[in-house]
């Protein structure tokens, strides 16, 4: 970044404090370390940058990211950012749990946040938890999946058997449910984020058993099952980002989490003085954090929409209780009528 | 003297090819070396961390040299270096002994485990044929998944991570680790800004096992018959077979030495710093950094010691230019590249300072 902006950047910040009136301070600095995948991995760590890069444009925040080359990174890259002096640290990724917790403890008036991951009553007073309610997103991806399929017959595909990935697969499955009753799920996990030749296997061999809707929230092991969708022609349903790219013919819609809009969230309530240290944040389809993706418009009858929309509307007012692991998923299933 | 000035030549065209790349990416090659010297030497943690990274590169570097100068191939260290880190969170999980029987303990499983691995390459060679080169990079594979397959045993993966437990504090090399995080430690250290800042970082005791290591190579190669055979071997295998040498004996030994280095790498790593091991989507590259600082150093243990401390360096101070200037920073990967690039062509250097020679 030249002077120029640099400046160009002050002055505009300048004149926002001075119309609203409200009292001087400089800009804040606000770092996040990705972790292996990098700032390019087309998944959270991407989004993730967006997130603060929105912050910066809208807000006027000063903002750098650190690639994590090795999980040993993940220590020195928290503490460049930290002797950069930043007002506040991201992690990205629950990999970074135990560097941030260090970090935190060392270094107690840093303001640290992690995504995807909950320390739970044992969070330091200066470090926030961001989690997301994905199971909100992936129910409503469920509920058009299960009304997408003809064979009846949909299919589950998750990287590890993790609370982050049940979250994914009980909303999927309580929202097929929820759409048909009589519906059948088959549900693997692939015991992998990498393996695509596994997702692309495990994917065939649903569609084998009939299966035509799948479903992954297993990173580079979807990139299989989407690719597999795409052969057999079958119908697909992404993760984390709007996967519609990759098979545009296949992929219906996408269960996403908006990291960038939680990150954006955050740092701008930091920026008005306000940060919940010590607590973990859960966003939800409430706060835009998670959703379906926007493509799905393009890809279902404008009937269905209308439908989505009215379940958006119900489990924002929290009329649906979704959930988000297997106990809760059973007992769920009792009420459905 | 000639293979010194060699690398040294080749580290500078290195940093200029980085210059030219920095350049061409519209960022002020002087401001980002001046950003990657700051961030290398203007803070005590910053060399600890230096010391931390080069650790394992001096390890990996001296396995790699040790198979060169043997006439061996070894591109298994990174393989070796996943068995000895593997095996070292593993049994520092499992025992817990008296630290001064527990620290030896497991890193002579973990050396062992991998002098086996290496050892398992030289004997495919000497036995069957098969080029160590071959075996080597598929083992490197065989390890990965083998490593990511033990992450998942009940009870020593942690729950509902993609990692392992933590090894016991029995096991830890690291230096001082309880006592600095203590109140008396606290206390003390602000009292002391270097050690406060140096001791910041995970410092651990690594550094001197590999600078012990450097020594015991520098004997086993220079001062002992055996090094002798085995660099014979290296030479002339041939003619060390006429001369009475078991060459296939020998080869499998070298690559076993090799093996024991780089998987002690991989103990030091996890027992001073890591902690524990996590699934692994791809190699790291400790192991492959090692053939770097094998090559830089001129597989002289005294060279691959100051190589791995300019790649442990370049690498940890490399990274900073992206938060601090928003650079590239596979710019690293690019000059490490370029100067190994340049070590590997020598001749050019000889017909430059020939002519140099002629005219000066």
């Amino acid at each position: 970044m030249s002077l120029k902006n640099v400046s160009l950047l002050l002055v505009s910040f300048f004149m926002c404090t001075v119309f609203s009136q409200t009292s001087f301070a400089a800009p804040l600095k606000i770092g996040m370390v990705t972790d292996v995948g990098g700032v390019n991995d087309q998944s959270f760590n991407q989004s993730a940058w967006e997130g603060l890069q929105r912050t910066k444009k809208e807000l006027g925040i000063k903002v750098s990211y650190q690639e994590s080359k090795q999980d040993a990174d993940y220590p020195a890259n928290l503490e460049t950012l930290y002797d950069a002096k930043n007002d506040l640290i991201w992690g990205i990724g629950f990999k970074m749990a135990d560097a941030i917790m260090i970090a935190a403890k060392q270094n107690p008036k840093q303001k640290y946040a992690i995504i995807d991951y909950s320390y739970g009553d044992k969070t330091p007073p200066n470090v926030v938890g961001v989690m997301f309610k994905a199971e909100e997103g992936a129910f409503l991806a469920g509920y058009i999946a299960s009304k997408m399929s003809k064979s009846g017959t949909l299919g589950f595909i998750g990287g590890m058997s993790v609370p982050i990935i049940h979250s994914f697969q009980y909303g999927f499955m309580a929202g097929a449910k929820y759409a048909n009753k009589k519906i059948t799920i088959l549900e693997q996990h692939a015991e992998s984020f990498t393996d695509a030749a596994k997702g692309k296997a495990i994917a065939n061999q649903m569609m084998g058993k009939g299966a035509d809707v799948l479903f992954h929230a297993a990173g580079a092991v979807g990139d299989g099952v989407i690719e597999a969708v795409k052969e057999k022609d079958k119908m697909a349903v992404g993760v984390d980002r709007d996967q519609n790219y990759m098979a545009p013919k296949n992929v219906i819609t996408s269960s996403m989490k908006r990291i960038d809009n939680a990150i954006f969230n955050v740092v701008s309530e930091l920026n008005k003085g306000v940060f919940k240290g010590g607590k973990t944040i859960e966003y939800g389809l409430k706060d835009g954090a998670v959703d379906i993706a926007p493509t799905t418009t393009k890809m279902i009858p404008s009937v269905l929409l209308e439908d989505v929309a009215k379940l958006k509307k119900e489990i924002v007012a929290g009329k649906i209780k979704i959930p988000n692991n297997q106990k809760a998923y059973n007992s769920y299933l009792k009420t459905l009528k | 003297m000639k293979k010194f000035i060699i690398s040294m030549l080749s580290i500078v065209l290195g940093l200029i090819v980085g210059g030219v790349i920095l350049k061409l990416s519209g960022i002020s090659p002087l401001e980002a070396y001046q950003v990657m010297w700051e961030g290398a030497f203007s803070q005590p943690n910053y060399i600890s961390y230096i010391i931390i990274r080069s650790t394992p590169l001096i390890l990996t570097g001296l396995s790699v040299a040790f198979a060169f100068r043997t006439g061996l191939f070894n591109i298994g260290a990174e393989g070796q270096f996943i068995i000895g880190a593997m095996t070292a969170a593993y049994f520092g999980f499992v025992l817990n002994l008296n630290p001064w029987i527990q620290i030896p303990l497991v890193m002579l499983m973990a050396t062992l485990a991998a002098a086996f691995y290496g050892g398992l390459s030289g004997f495919l060679k000497a036995r069957f044929g098969v080029h160590e080169v071959l075996s080597t990079i598929m083992l490197n594979w065989i390890a990965l998944y083998l490593s990511n397959h033990v992450i998942f045993i009940e009870g020593f993966r942690r729950p509902s991570m993609e990692t392992t437990e933590f090894i016991n504090p029995s096991t830890s090399i690291t230096i001082l680790e309880d006592w600095k995080i203590s109140d008396m430690g606290l206390e003390w250290l602000s009292r002391h800004e270097f050690w406060q800042s140096f001791m910041r970082p995970p410092v651990n005791a690594g550094i001197f096992i590999a600078l012990l290591a450097v020594v015991i190579v520098w004997i086993i190669l220079n001062k002992t018959t055996f090094g002798f055979k085995l660099k014979a071997v290296g030479f002339s295998p041939l003619a060390s077979e006429y001369a009475g040498i078991n060459t296939r004996i020998k080869m499998t030994q070298s690559m076993m030495i090799s093996g024991a280095l780089a998987g002690l790498a991989g103990a030091t790593h996890v027992m001073g710093v890591s902690k524990n091991i996590a699934v692994l989507a791809a190699h790291e590259g400790y192991g492959f950094d090692g053939i770097a600082v094998a090559l830089i150093g001129s597989n002289h243990p005294v060279g691959v010691l100051f190589s791995g401390f300019f790649l442990g360096a370049l690498k940890y101070s490399g990274q900073k230019i992206q938060s601090s200037l928003e650079a590239p920073s596979e710019v690293i990967g690019i000059m490490i590249g370029a100067i190994i690039f340049f070590i590997a062509i020598p001749s050019i250097f000889n017909f430059v300072l020939k002519s140099w020679r002629k005219n000066p």
